[in-house]
């Protein structure tokens, strides 16, 4: 009989997440720093790595670097320089990566996730590869007759974050991402879209008896494009790994590549030798010493990062944590809300956080934030509405549907509909009377109820009646007091 | 002095780090004469260099920037006609076996 | 003799010769010697009168068209010049035209030159005769059985010949100082960041830099006014504008302190009559009111084994970018990496396979400490001796080559040998200080078979970063204490 061992075993991942800067231009010359245009249309000496060309570094990279070491408390050594990772590929201009390797702008550095703080070991400046086009085979690298490449990205200025091997989960993972994602959009240094490549990220797992201290083997996972296959890689990973293990084998370290369609790793193909990636320093660039007036000028043009904005947004404004982050997580939203919440004359914060949250949200996304039709100041009008008892929140639905689609404030919408709720309770008493008179039955049967559920039913059947007989304007407030009042 | 000599082996290897397709004849005689030269080379070792620092830099130079501005880029017309292949405004070569590392 | 670059822009400005007629003496001469000499890869004789045509309009209009007006120029094959070819005087860039110019290229001709062509070299900078070019050696105009110098012989021997009055080179461990030195002309290494390096195409970056020849110390002052200062497409340039030479060149020497390196002088490789030019030009400068003796830099001495670590390593880097795909040469293979790797193998010549691959080896995992970390940290300590000496001395003197020019073939068998060239000349380099050669005297060759006619010897000037200024006076005194054999200047017979 054979025996396993069965170990739990304990997730370990380290995140390489490697962020496109949005800067004007690339990293080290004029080119344009633009996605989605022509192949071959944003190239010069300096990208394309023609001989007797050379880099000049762009002064707003270095400022996104140190405005990321604010938000994620790393250290700014005093100096820092450029060296060069050399290896052949065709994506490379050079065949070697300017990067930074034992002195890098950033080190030690954390991020707090769910209460757990997670470290970050550095985060350094380098360029972006070209882009490489795989014809025949399916487009896949290995089975192709032939590549094309592209180099417009080649020369786009990256920031790789290294996380230290703190997270130990795939949940975690994605957690820790969200929030390094909205950070980075928060300070406007990137917008850290997976979907366009501005936000990519490499995950360093291996796993590890519960309790133990001493890392595992790790196998670093890359083609990574969602973060649902973060999460799902990790997963799967984990089980890989701990299989292995339980079985006596022994994990390898390597490279592997996440496989969408099959949903699992597998090993990667690279050349035979292992990369020797030769660093030294970059000759071309001289060393960055960012002075003290550099990191305070960094310093006072930080925004609020979004760890305060929800923390202050949801004791201001009474609300949930879930509602918090998508306010913040989302770009341009929470500016969005507060605007309205500034042009409020009736109605709570609380009020436009969930309108934003649930109706103006998906409208919003359709046509792009800061919209020309419904503005902060609309929607404010709109929850005042509410709030001062002109429409009911049902009504409310409707007329932000038809403010939108119309172009229209909604108090225009209210007065040129006449959907101004009914509240004079002479009217109101009227109605309720008017609806009690030939209804007999119903309120016999209502006095009669068995059940808390039965009278409920009998109750809302009442309600209804006066409601269709004030064409829905009827304040549900008054007249569910004044009905109460002649049921009893 | 220690010996620096390199192996017939290493310079394989070193070859196919510096993608050259190296002849037999030239993988022998390299052998020889990088080892000859190395052999030169490391009288370095023999100084003393305890606490002194590396110039990568002979210039004292820290902070050389540029703004962060468009400049023309190239036409891309002139730029693939030098190139050895090109197809569909992109750069061709033979199949890529390895992935980026 | 070779003609003036001061006098041609003078005259030419003045209208006392046209652009045309001074470019076509100069063609003129290509015509009689460039088929025994090889200075070139291209002559561009259209585009030159071309220009000297605009020249002379601009004259005619009564525009300054500047310093360098009407002047002949050539340029090293490893400075890109927009729209004609630049090789590096490899076949992995043969046919290559680059879709810009180099700045200084820029630079000399928005001053007025004309470029008559872009000189031979050893391919990719790397050698000390010109006899690594992929396109046959140059020879050297004094004796055709011999070397001009390398790797900037071409350039040297153009303005030896005649064929350009002035001339661009670029120089790594010597490369133009030693080929002036071989050729009886002047030769300069700028501070390192002195002059840009955009557009040069690079050999060991830290160590590169563009560097003029001229027959005379005052047109290599003019050349270097022009090329020198700022530019903002290279981090490395220093950030000021180029400082004036020619207005202080002939201040003399008086009060100087002048150091003759006995490293770089009294070492056993270097031949007797060359040391004894040294001594020369040191007692000539001590007339003049120097105060001259020896001095010792002791780290020189391992200026040529930190060398061929350094240089060969960020060569090696530096020419990974000649794979096949972007321009230059293609060999087809499986796959892209054998396309690589056949390509290189195919378009790199001997000597410049041997640096990649010793380069590789010396920053590869295991030991990069012990070779490239290593001769990074002699080089400080060569730049320490240097500042040391400059404590006490304006200005060192020191042979430039160790010999007068070789016979072709010579050095070829063994590497080493070809290295040893260098020791004189790789220190300032290392130290990225000015240095440069004034011609002092001729010598037979140590080998010298009968009839060999008597070679040029180099004398050496040093000076600290940004010494130029100083370093041009002791180079115009020696120049006019030099013997008469060394004011020739040009073609030779």
């Amino acid at each position: 009989m054979t025996v396993t061992s069965t170990h739990t075993w304990e997730t370990v991942v380290g995140l390489e997440v490697h962020c496109e800067l949005a800067t004007v231009s690339k990293l080290f010359c004029g080119c344009p720093n633009e996605f989605g245009d022509e192949p071959n249309t944003h190239i010069c000496p300096v990208c394309l790595g023609l001989p007797g060309s050379l880099p000049v570094l762009n002064e707003r990279a270095v400022e996104y670097a140190l405005r990321v070491a604010e938000a994620l408390h790393l250290r700014v050594p005093a100096r820092s320089i450029f060296s060069r990772k050399n290896y052949f590929y065709p994506d490379m201009p050079k065949d070697y990566q300017t990067s930074q390797y034992d002195e890098p702008i950033t080190i030690d550095g954390w991020l707090d996730v769910d209460g757990v703080r997670v470290g970050i070991t550095r985060a350094h400046l380098e360029e972006d590869t070209g882009k490489s086009l795989h014809v025949g085979g399916g487009g896949r690298i290995h089975d192709a007759d032939h590549s094309l490449v592209d180099y417009n990205r080649a020369g786009v200025p990256l920031l790789e974050i290294v996380s230290e091997p703190d997270i130990r989960s795939a949940e975690q993972a994605k957690r820790y991402v969200d929030e390094l994602r909205a950070t980075l959009l928060a300070v406007g240094v990137s917008d850290v879209k997976m979907e366009e490549g501005s936000l990519r990220i490499d995950a360093n797992v291996s796993v590890r008896p519960a309790g133990s201290a001493e890392f595992g083997t790790r196998a670093e996972i890359k083609n990574l494009n969602s973060l649902r296959s973060l999460v799902h890689a990790i997963e799967h990973e984990t089980q890989r790994q701990s299989a292995l293990l339980d079985s006596g084998a022994r994990v390898v370290q390597e490279t592997r590549h996440w496989d969408e369609d099959g949903g699992r790793t597998l090993p990667g193909r690279s050349k035979e030798e292992a990369h020797d990636y030769r660093y030294f320093p970059e000759p071309d660039l001289v060393p960055v010493a960012p002075t003290d007036e550099m990191r305070a000028r960094v310093r006072a043009s930080m925004p609020e990062l979004p760890a305060a904005r929800r923390a202050r947004l949801i004791e201001a404004w009474d609300i949930k944590d879930d509602d918090a982050r998508v306010l913040v997580d989302v770009a341009g939203l929470a500016d969005y809300a507060e605007q309205a919440v500034a042009a409020l004359k009736a109605g709570s914060a609380k009020d436009v956080a969930n309108w934003v949250r649930q109706d103006v949200l998906g409208y919003l996304n359709d046509r792009g934030l800061s919209p020309a039709v419904l503005t902060p100041e609309m929607l404010a009008d709109l929850v005042g509405l509410v709030a001062d008892t002109t429409i009911s929140r049902g009504q409310a639905k409707d007329v932000l549907a038809e403010s939108m689609a119309e172009d229209k404030w909604p108090s225009d919408v209210v007065r040129d509909r006449g959907l101004a709720q009914v509240t004079d309770l002479a009217q109101l008493t009227a109605a309720v009377d008017a609806v009690l008179a030939v209804n007999g039955a119903a309120i016999e049967e209502y006095r009669a109820a068995p059940d808390d559920k039965v009278r409920k039913k009998k109750r809302g059947f009442l309600m209804g009646e006066v409601m269709r007989g004030l064409e829905g304007k009827g304040n549900a407030q008054i007249l569910s007091d004044l009905l109460d009042a002649r049921l009893a | 002095m220690s010996d620096h000599s390199i192996t017939r082996a290493e310079v394989e290897h070193v070859a196919r780090l510096a993608r050259l397709a190296l002849t037999d004849d030239e993988l022998d005689s390299l052998t020889t004469e990088l080892g000859a030269i190395l052999e030169h080379a490391a009288q370095v070792s023999a100084l003393d260099t305890a606490g002194v620092p590396p110039t990568a830099h002979p210039l004292p130079l820290v902070n050389v920037f540029r703004v962060d501005a468009t400049r023309p880029s190239l036409p891309r017309d002139e730029v693939l006609a030098a190139a050895p292949a090109a197809e569909g405004g992109r750069f061709r070569v033979p199949r890529i076996l390895g992935e980026a590392p | 003799m070779t003609d003036a670059a001061l006098s041609i822009a003078a005259d030419v400005r003045a209208g006392r010769r046209s652009a045309r007629d001074v470019l076509e003496a100069h063609l003129a001469q290509i015509a009689a010697r460039e088929s025994d000499v090889h200075a070139f890869n291209l002559v561009t004789a259209d585009d030159a009168r071309e220009r000297a045509n605009e020249i002379d309009a601009a004259i005619a209009r009564g525009d300054n068209p500047g310093p360098l007006a009407g002047v002949p120029i050539a340029l090293k094959d490893n400075l890109c010049t927009r729209g004609v070819p630049t090789t590096c005087s490899s076949r992995i860039l043969e046919g290559w035209r680059p879709p810009y110019d180099a700045t200084v290229v820029q630079r000399v001709r928005n001053a007025g030159a004309v470029a008559v062509g872009k000189t031979n070299l050893d391919e990719f900078a790397m050698g000390s005769s010109t006899e690594n070019s992929a396109f046959g050696p140059t020879r050297n105009p004094h004796d055709l059985s011999r070397v001009p110098g390398g790797s900037s012989g071409g350039s040297a021997a153009a303005v030896a010949a005649g064929f350009a009055s002035v001339a661009l080179g670029s120089d790594t461990g010597g490369s133009v100082r030693q080929p002036a030195s071989l050729c009886g002309v002047v030769g300069v290494k700028p501070t390192y960041g002195a002059v840009s390096r955009y557009g040069l195409i690079a050999f060991a970056s830290s160590l590169d830099q563009v560097g003029p020849f001229a027959s005379s110390v005052s047109d290599a002052a003019l050349l270097l006014e022009v090329i020198g200062g700022h530019d903002s497409c290279d981090s490395t340039s220093i950030a000021q504008p180029a400082p004036s030479l020619l207005d202080d060149l002939e201040r003399g020497v008086e009060g100087l302190r002048i150091g003759i390196v006995t490293e770089l002088t009294d070492t056993d490789g270097i031949q007797p009559d060359v040391k004894a030019a040294v001594e020369t030009a040191a007692n000539a400068l001590t007339d003049a009111g120097a105060k001259t003796e020896r001095v010792s830099v002791p780290s020189t001495m391992y200026g040529l084994s930190a060398y061929y670590l350094i240089a060969p390593a960020e060569a090696s880097s530096n020419l990974a970018r000649y794979d096949g795909v972007r321009y230059g040469l293609r060999i087809d293979g499986a796959d892209v990496a054998d396309m690589n790797a056949r390509t290189r193998e195919a378009g790199f010549g001997r000597e410049v396979k041997r640096r990649i691959m010793l380069g590789t080896y010396a920053l590869s995992a295991g030991y990069y400490d012990a070779f490239y970390g290593q001769a990074q940290r002699v080089r400080t300590l060569i730049i320490r001796d240097f500042e040391h000496a400059y404590e006490q001395f304006d200005v060192l003197l020191a042979a430039t080559s160790p010999t007068v020019a070789f016979e072709l073939g010579a050095k070829t068998t063994d590497p080493l040998t070809m290295y040893l060239n260098d020791i004189c000349t790789i220190p300032s380099n290392l130290a990225g200080h000015a240095a440069m050669s004034i011609p002092f005297g001729t010598a037979l060759p140590v080998d010298a078979p009968g009839g060999t006619p008597a070679l040029p010897i180099g004398v050496q000037v040093l000076a600290p970063a940004g010494g130029e200024p100083v370093m041009f006076r002791v180079g115009r005194s020696i120049e006019l204490a030099a013997p008469i054999s060394s004011h020739l200047g040009g073609s030779g017979t």
